[in-house]
């Protein structure tokens, strides 16, 4: 159960965090298909940040020594620089979009063909092979909280919540988790998120009352390139031993389909990205998981091929939208360039 | 009216200023990392941006070191053999957007034709039918699976009103399991060559009592191509992949069924109240956009000299995606993709050619790629630059595509523009 947990935490919290990230852009009017593209980007900024700052010797004393808050800290420096970059990157959307009035949906995609070309290219002249890692050791030894990182016995037993919420779990994805409640009520019940959803329904009404809108939108898309830049970096550090190769597994995508899933409303993503992530984690260690600890693997029993599992997220969200795509309630004024002139 | 302030002169000269701002961007990269990377010196800068604008007729190096230049026949053939695939998903994207719908589909349709075309070529027993109907059945059964795969995005946009960006998103990544699954599962996994663990055997194994023999097999008739592009993997893929598109052409601009298809894309409601069926339309435009991108795959594999990694479903082929490059590049004309196509493959050859020779590799012509999408997006605002003008002159008759914004002052304010109507769960019921 413990392991079920985490794991399902371990792949919500990136599709969450990236979901919301599709949020801020939407309800701000700009359509960001580029949320994979901006995911690899940030996910590989993060990873060669933590390379190079290992490689210039900065946090090796800190790591010898195991004091684990400044590896900690390590780990947050490396998480702001990946959203500085990712919202960095994206303003190439907004560029287009706003200024330019471009088409946002094949923006978002040069976005999307672009981060991997980039990421490659550079990965490649760096390391000599398709995969950028830490310069040394790997995640789990520097980034990863246990039980003896808090000073307890190696055989110590925290109960049920100690072990899921404190044993072998990155502190990535409580921050996470802290940032995604803190966005959504910003969103929801401070002037900015009034202005900036005003943005996506009405922008000319939101122009008439002295609303910036270039500025609103531009301040949406930074938000979104940030948060799914960090969310790239976090699911690379998490999932993917902290090593960047030009692909988050779709993430982005699937992040897409959350948001759309979670109907634009955060609440509602934290549900479906929690749905998601279980599934992901099913498919990928349903041979070795003992749900109620009785030692019986069920799923393995049960006999069903992994393929399976791992298409149902997106079986789902196919059949989910058949049944709610009446309800479902998209930003009003997303995708269309502002024009002042309509007012 | 002269010549230069002509629409699509003007259309051909934006697209050429974005091939033209990429490849210098790409330049640009190349002489940047040649100069603060200590291991590449400024020459080898210099033969980099050299490369990437006529790396096609590079011919390797000379006994000195020295870059050597000409007609290289195995270049060229080989980039007119990864134009075929390029040239399908390009005409999937391109009449998908021709017909007002966004095919970000074509990956998984690209990977069903995949599917079938590779099971049907390979468990039909060598000799049991003669070789032309094998190659002409996988071919046909590659198209029809990818149709069917297309449809899926089309039914479901026609009468869920599920937006297909999303739609397709979603089907691509089911493809890319159900391949897996279907391969893992199947005998078509090659066991002779201890090497290839991962790949499906090449459509040229046959099966002969009940094992694969190479040569067995079947592949698309060379027709005396490699006769003109010795050393190269060409075949008559190429002109199957011309054809169609000429096909595709004449069936968008000449018929009553593409004026119908172009109807429903630029008004769906309009196009209902003047008696067309607008969701059977959309259903039918959706399942050719994916008949073509399976063909591409079909063309691809049947060729007898590639493999399928048959572990896909982590990973998307990378020539679904790049029919979207290839349609925009072509302003979504059906004979602009071939030439787009061929140069997409060109700048793929280009960068072989820089992993080869010099100390850069070829993700830069991706990094190209992208920027010439990016550059296309504002396709509109390039063109004002080049006629000089505050206003471009809008499209007289053509229906409004992706990528062209149609002119502000005839749209209601609460309408999108269809190109830019992307994800979104649909509510316009």
């Amino acid at each position: 159960m413990t392991f079920l947990i985490q794991q399902t935490l371990i792949y919500a919290v990136p599709l969450m965090i990236v979901a919301l990230a599709g949020v801020f852009s939407e309800r701000s009017g700009i359509i960001n298909l580029a949320l994979e593209g901006i995911m690899i980007f940030g996910a590989f900024m993060g990873v060669l940040f933590v390379n190079l700052a290992q490689k210039a010797g900065w946090f090796v004393d800190a790591k010898a020594a195991g004091n684990w808050l400044a590896l900690q800290g390590f780990e947050v420096l490396a998480m702001l620089v990946a959203a500085l970059m990712g919202a960095v990157f994206s303003l190439l959307l907004s560029f287009a979009s706003i200024n330019l009035r471009a088409d946002q949906t094949i923006g978002g995609t040069a976005l999307n063909l672009m981060a991997p070309a980039l990421v490659l290219f550079f990965i490649r002249l760096i390391a000599n092979q398709n995969t950028l890692q830490m310069a040394t050791g790997d995640s789990a030894s520097w980034f990863m909280i246990k039980k003896s990182t808090l000073g307890f016995e190696k055989n110590a037993d925290l109960g049920f919540f100690g072990n899921t919420l404190l044993h072998k779990v990155y502190l990535a994805t409580y921050i996470c988790i802290l940032i995604f409640i803190i966005l959504s009520v910003i969103l929801y019940k401070t002037r900015f998120g009034l202005r900036l959803r005003s943005c996506g329904e009405n922008p000319q009404a939101a122009d008439s009352l002295g609303i910036n809108v270039h500025k609103m939108r531009y301040a949406g898309v930074s938000i979104s390139g940030a948060l799914a830049g960090m969310g790239g970096f976090v699911y690379s550090l998490t999932t993917a031993n902290c090593t960047s190769n030009g692909d988050v597994a779709g993430f982005g995508f699937l992040a897409l389909a959350v948001m759309i899933f979670g109907n634009w409303n955060p609440l509602n993503i934290a549900g479906a990205s929690l749905l998601f992530g279980l599934f992901k984690c099913i498919a990928a260690a349903y041979s070795s998981l003992d749900i109620n600890g009785d030692g019986v693997y069920m799923l393995a029993q049960i006999g069903i091929s992994s393929h399976l599992y791992r298409m149902l997220p997106y079986i789902i969200t196919l059949v989910v939208l058949a049944f709610t795509s009446k309800g479902s309630r998209a930003p009003k004024a997303e995708g269309i360039p502002y024009d002042k002139g309509q007012r | 009216m002269s010549f230069w302030k002509k629409e699509g002169t003007q259309k051909i000269l934006s697209s050429l200023i974005s091939i033209l701002i990429g490849l210098v961007v790409g330049a640009i990269v190349v002489l940047v990392v040649g100069i603060f990377n200590k291991s590449i010196s400024l020459k080898g800068a210099w033969e980099g941006i050299r490369l990437i604008f006529i790396g096609i007729l590079s011919t390797g190096r000379n006994a000195s070191g020295a870059l050597t230049w000409g007609f290289n026949p195995a270049s060229i053939g080989n980039m007119l053999f990864r134009a075929t695939p390029l040239i399908m998903t390009g005409l999937s994207v391109a009449l998908a957007f021709k017909t007002g719908l966004f095919n970000i589909g074509a990956p998984g349709q690209y990977l069903m034709g995949t599917l079938a075309t590779l099971s049907i070529a390979l468990s039909i027993p060598s000799g049991a039918l003669p070789g032309w109907l094998i190659w002409l059945l996988a071919f046909l059964g590659g198209v029809l699976a990818g149709a069917l795969w297309g449809a899926i995005p089309g039914l479901v946009k026609a009468f869920l009103n599920i937006n297909e960006v999303l739609a397709c998103i979603m089907t691509n990544w089911i493809a890319a399991n159900l391949v897996t699954w279907a391969f893992d599962a199947s005998n078509f996994k090659n066991m002779v060559e201890g090497t290839k663990s991962g790949y499906i055997y090449k459509t040229t194994y046959g099966l002969v009592d009940g094992s694969y023999v190479d040569g067995a097999g079947i592949a698309t008739a060379k027709l005396g191509l490699n006769k003109i592009f010795p050393g190269s993997q060409i075949n008559a893929g190429i002109l199957v992949a011309i054809i169609l598109a000429i096909g595709v052409y004449i069936l968008i601009s000449k018929t009553t069924l593409g004026y119908e298809l172009k109807a429903c894309g630029a008004n769906r409601h309009a196009a209902r109240y003047a008696g067309i069926h607008d969701k059977r339309n959309i259903v039918l435009s959706m399942a050719l956009s994916g008949g073509l991108a399976a063909a591409g795959a079909s063309l691809y594999f049947l060729s007898g000299n590639t493999e399928f990694f048959w572990s896909t479903y982590q990973s998307l082929p990378a020539a679904g995606f790049n029919g979207i490059p290839v349609a925009l590049l072509a302003l979504n004309n059906p004979i602009g993709v071939i030439f787009s196509a061929i140069f997409m493959a060109m700048l793929n050859i280009v960068g072989l050619q820089l992993t080869n020779l010099t100390a850069y590799n070829e993700y830069i012509t991706d990094v190209i790629i992208a920027v010439i999408v990016y550059l296309s997006a504002f396709s509109l605002a390039i063109r004002m630059l080049i006629a000089g003008k505050k206003k471009a002159v809008p499209p007289k008759n053509g229906y409004p595509k992706p990528g062209d914004p149609k002119p502000e002052d005839l749209k209601p304010i609460d309408k999108k523009p269809d190109a830019a109507e992307a994800v979104k769960g649909g509510d316009e019921a």
